[in-house]
């Protein structure tokens, strides 16, 4: 985590310099996405690419949500379908679902997964003003990969925490991350 | 301005280790009885470099132990003394001293100095007695004056006057006097004075040259010999006498102002981050340097094709990508041949075992080493020693026999232990060869049939009774002695040497040794694999694991109520295992009789793995799932095929773990059969 807040500040600097004199007010950066209709944001720098949806090698025994492994230019990364791990219904993979790769703190080194989304939306700056935490959950069980929402203008996005959601045990309920919760 | 010595301590270490090698192997081809002046000069390099670095990056315990070791040495250099297989014996234990020191330091560990001052006060006494007359010219290494030899190492009481008056040159070798008074300083209160006397006139002055001397007075109770240490670069280079004070009334130096000594501890920050490095030749990145300066050739060339393509130029094209081809063939096979290294950094430690072990049990053995400069990868180097090491103990402790009953039997009274190492066929070759016993056939096979590994009726071939020693639970020691039957079998160096992907065989006449046969692959990055299908996703085995593969065993299945099936071949029972139960994915073959088995040995047991097709063989490279997911069980790791995409590697113990197929319970149901191949 300490990392990551090392890259964000030097993200910010970068972001003063293209800007030429503007002042910025500290803000982060949110790749967001859809699943089932609703907006998810997760912190870009942890974004490393985003592929089409192709077919996975299944890994025996794996959880459902675990769609399998895929060669990612040599490396072999998981995939996690979001839906699946959110316990939402499966959906018929469309041309718009997408695969994110991202970079994962994992333990003392990273990991790269890939999570399946329903589409991509948006790169969305949240200052810290914009961004409320979640509210009490009922077991507060979601708490900790739920980082906050992100309200802008009209829309609101539930900005997760991609190390703790991706890091989360096999038989952790993440379930109900949905609008119907907040 | 002072540098951080520590960035160069990785490298003190590994001189040193290199250094330490040098001397054993010097050591062990001393022979006391004709001293050749070239290898004791060899060993005396070694150990002054050694001491040399240790001083300077602060290591002072390394530093005072090489010094004892050092100075006997220069004694037996300048003919001074003479060099006993007892003195050898004592550098050897010396070497392993240091050795321990300088890991201890290189881990950053506190290290234990109870043997290094057995040792040391060892050396100290061979050294203090009947001293040679010529004690001070052979200490000429720490040049002080000889009336103070005495002193060496009793602290003077009240502290030391020394003066210091460098040559002129003594700032141009880059040696800073003020850096040696703060190491005075660090052993206790230091007075300075400064001599200007020979000071030139302003317009004369040499910048760069010192003219300057100092009269000092540390008061601290040390000894000598770590003043001296302090000078120890410039001691040849300058005017130095270190003289102890001389307390001629009570107000002089109280003892109670006296700063007790200790050490200076430099380096106790050593980052404990494991560096795993390889020293590569250079001819090595050379290669590298030049296939990629090749592949840039080839991406420019294309690069400029396609900036004005027509179908005219797609011959060139294609012969473009050819190059191109080649060129990553080529790059890939010079990345590989990084790793590689030649294995005598593995059969380098033998002598100095075989040496140890051979006196400790009274034998005479002679060790050949040959085909040292085959290569290996580092991996598999790493982990073929302990096997290796075992293989050979086993060879001095049961194949070669003590000298007299050699000579009783007609042999020579020294035994060889020949190392070889050699290419065959895309592997390596590692025998152990002995000219000892042999196995004994009639002794395995009787101590088989006690354990009930093979019944009173079988009769088996030669190969099958060798074949015993490998078996778990095995052992023809009549009694454990120190050095084998430590509870580690020849099973677990079969196990060790499979988990590398790799065999071993043994081949024995009684009376005449034996050869242990090692095969292993190259390099672990790779797998020769047989790719197997079920439904639609596709697996590995590796190749090495396989026994045979059969598509029609009608009448040759046999299902246990409660248990698993077994396949009936020839005379042995081997349970089967339906890789689509057990992965939870769907098959083709409704029926048994619709697939195939492919029989596999794993884990020092056979099975038989039920799937629906046997397709190519190929090499795959081996990609790590842990990497990024977890381990799997039954899955050693991935690969990717020709069209990209992830096929999993089989690993037959863990599947045969994860099927629960268990050893003991299908030899209740056919006792010993499973051992009789």
């Amino acid at each position: 985590m300490v990392d990551k807040q090392g890259d964000n500040a030097s993200e910010v600097n970068i972001n003063e310099e293209v800007g030429e004199g503007n002042t910025y007010e500290p803000s982060e950066q949110y790749l967001t996405f859809f699943i089932e209709d609703e907006e998810y944001g997760i912190d870009i720098l942890a974004v490393k690419e985003i592929r089409g949806w192709e077919p996975a090698t299944e890994i025996p025994n794996s959880p459902e949500y675990l769609k399998g492994v895929i060669n990612l230019r040599g490396t072999i990364i998981p995939l996690t379908d979001l839906r699946l791990r959110f316990g939402i219904k499966q959906f018929e993979y469309s041309p718009t679902t997408v695969v994110i790769v991202v970079k994962v703190i994992a333990g003392e080194g990273e990991k790269i997964m890939g999570i399946v989304v329903d589409a991509v939306s948006d790169v969305s700056d949240f200052s810290k003003a914009d961004i409320h935490p979640a509210p009490e959950l009922a077991a507060n069980k979601n708490a900790a990969f739920v980082k906050g929402l992100g309200s802008s203008e009209n829309k609101m996005v539930i900005l997760l925490d991609i190390n703790e959601l991706l890091n989360a045990p096999d038989d952790a309920d993440l379930t109900v991350v949905s609008r119907a919760t907040f | 301005m002072s540098i951080d010595l520590s960035q160069f301590h990785q490298v003190f270490f590994e001189e040193s280790y290199e250094g330490l090698d040098v001397m054993e192997s010097a050591l062990l081809n001393l022979q006391p009885d004709k001293v050749d002046s070239d290898t004791i000069n060899e060993i005396f390099r070694a150990a002054h470099s050694i001491k040399g670095g240790s001083g300077t990056f602060g290591f002072t315990d390394v530093a005072d132990f090489t010094h004892v070791v050092e100075t006997l040495l220069d004694e037996i250099r300048g003919e001074v003394r003479d060099i006993t297989s007892d003195t050898v014996e004592l550098f050897l234990k010396s070497v392993d001293c240091i050795r321990k020191m300088i890991q201890q330091h290189d881990v950053g560990d506190p290290y234990d100095a109870t043997d290094a001052n057995a040792i040391k006060a060892q050396f100290e006494t061979i050294l203090s007695n009947d001293l040679p007359t010529q004690a001070g010219e052979s200490l000429a290494i720490t040049p002080v004056t000889a009336s103070h030899e005495i002193q060496n190492d009793s602290p003077a009481p009240h502290g030391w006057k020394i003066y210091f008056k460098p040559h002129q040159d003594i700032l141009r070798t880059g040696n800073d006097p003020l850096r040696m008074f703060r190491e005075l300083e660090s052993l206790g209160p230091l007075i300075v004075a400064v001599d200007v006397s020979a000071l030139p006139h302003i317009s004369l002055i040499d910048p760069e040259a010192c003219y300057l001397a100092w009269s000092l007075e540390l008061k601290a109770d040390v000894p000598k010999a770590v003043i001296d240490e302090a000078f120890e670069w410039v001691a040849d280079e300058s005017e130095l006498s270190i003289t102890p004070v001389v307390v001629e009334d009570d107000q002089v130096s109280a003892p109670e102002q006296l700063t007790p000594y200790r050490p200076a501890v430099k380096g106790s920050d050593l980052s404990k981050v494991e560096v795993t490095s390889i020293r590569v030749g250079i001819d090595k990145v050379d290669d590298l340097i030049n296939m990629v300066g090749e592949l840039v050739i080839t991406q420019s060339m294309l690069g400029e094709l396609g900036l004005d393509f027509t179908m005219k130029s797609l011959p060139k094209l294609l012969e473009g990508i050819e190059q191109l081809s080649q060129n990553t063939r080529e790059l890939q096979e010079s990345v590989m041949r990084i790793r590689m290294l030649p294995i005598s950094f593995t059969f380098s430690r033998f002598p100095r075992l075989v040496h140890d072990l051979g006196r400790a049990m009274g034998k005479k053995i002679e060790l050949k080493l040959s085909g040292e400069q085959t290569e290996l990868d580092k991996t598999v180097m790493e982990k073929i020693g302990d096997p290796l090491v075992h293989l050979v103990r086993n060879s001095l402790d049961h194949g070669i026999e003590t000298p007299q009953e050699r000579l009783t039997l007609g042999k020579p009274e020294t035994g060889t232990i020949t190392l070889n190492a050699f290419h065959q066929g895309g592997k390596i070759v590692i025998q152990i060869i002995d000219d000892g016993a042999g196995l004994n056939k009639a002794k395995i096979l009787e101590k088989a049939k006690q354990n009930g590994m093979v019944s009173d009726t079988d009769v088996l071939s030669d190969d099958q009774i060798h074949d015993l020693i490998f078996k778990p639970g095995f052992s023809t020691a009549d009694q454990v002695s120190d050095i084998s039957g430590r509870g580690v079998g020849m099973d677990v160096v079969r196990r060790n040497i499979i988990e590398l992907n790799g065999s071993v065989e043994v081949e024995s006449t009684e009376g005449e040794g034996s050869v242990f046969t090692i095969r292993l692959p190259l390099t672990l990055a790779t797998l020769e694999g047989q790719l197997i299908r079920v439904g639609r996703q596709t697996y590995i085995l590796p190749l090495i694991s396989i026994v045979e593969s059969i598509q029609s065993f009608q009448g040759m299945l046999h299902r246990v109520v409660g248990g698993c099936d077994l396949l009936r071949l020839r005379d042995e029972y081997v349970p089967i295992i339906q890789l689509s139960s057990l992965f939870n994915i769907p098959s083709d073959s409704k029926d048994m009789e619709d697939g195939l088995l492919v029989v596999v040995e794993g884990d020092n047991m056979k099975v038989a793995i039920f799937i629906d097709d046997l397709e190519a063989q190929q090499q795959v490279v081996i990609k790590s799932l842990e990497e990024n997911y977890k381990k799997v069980e039954g899955v050693s790791g991935a690969t990717i095929l020709g069209d990209g995409t992830v096929s999993l590697i089989l690993d037959i113990a863990g599947l045969i773990k994860l099927a629960g197929v268990q050893r003991h319970e299908y030899k209740a149901v056919h006792k010993g059969d499973d051992y009789a191949a």
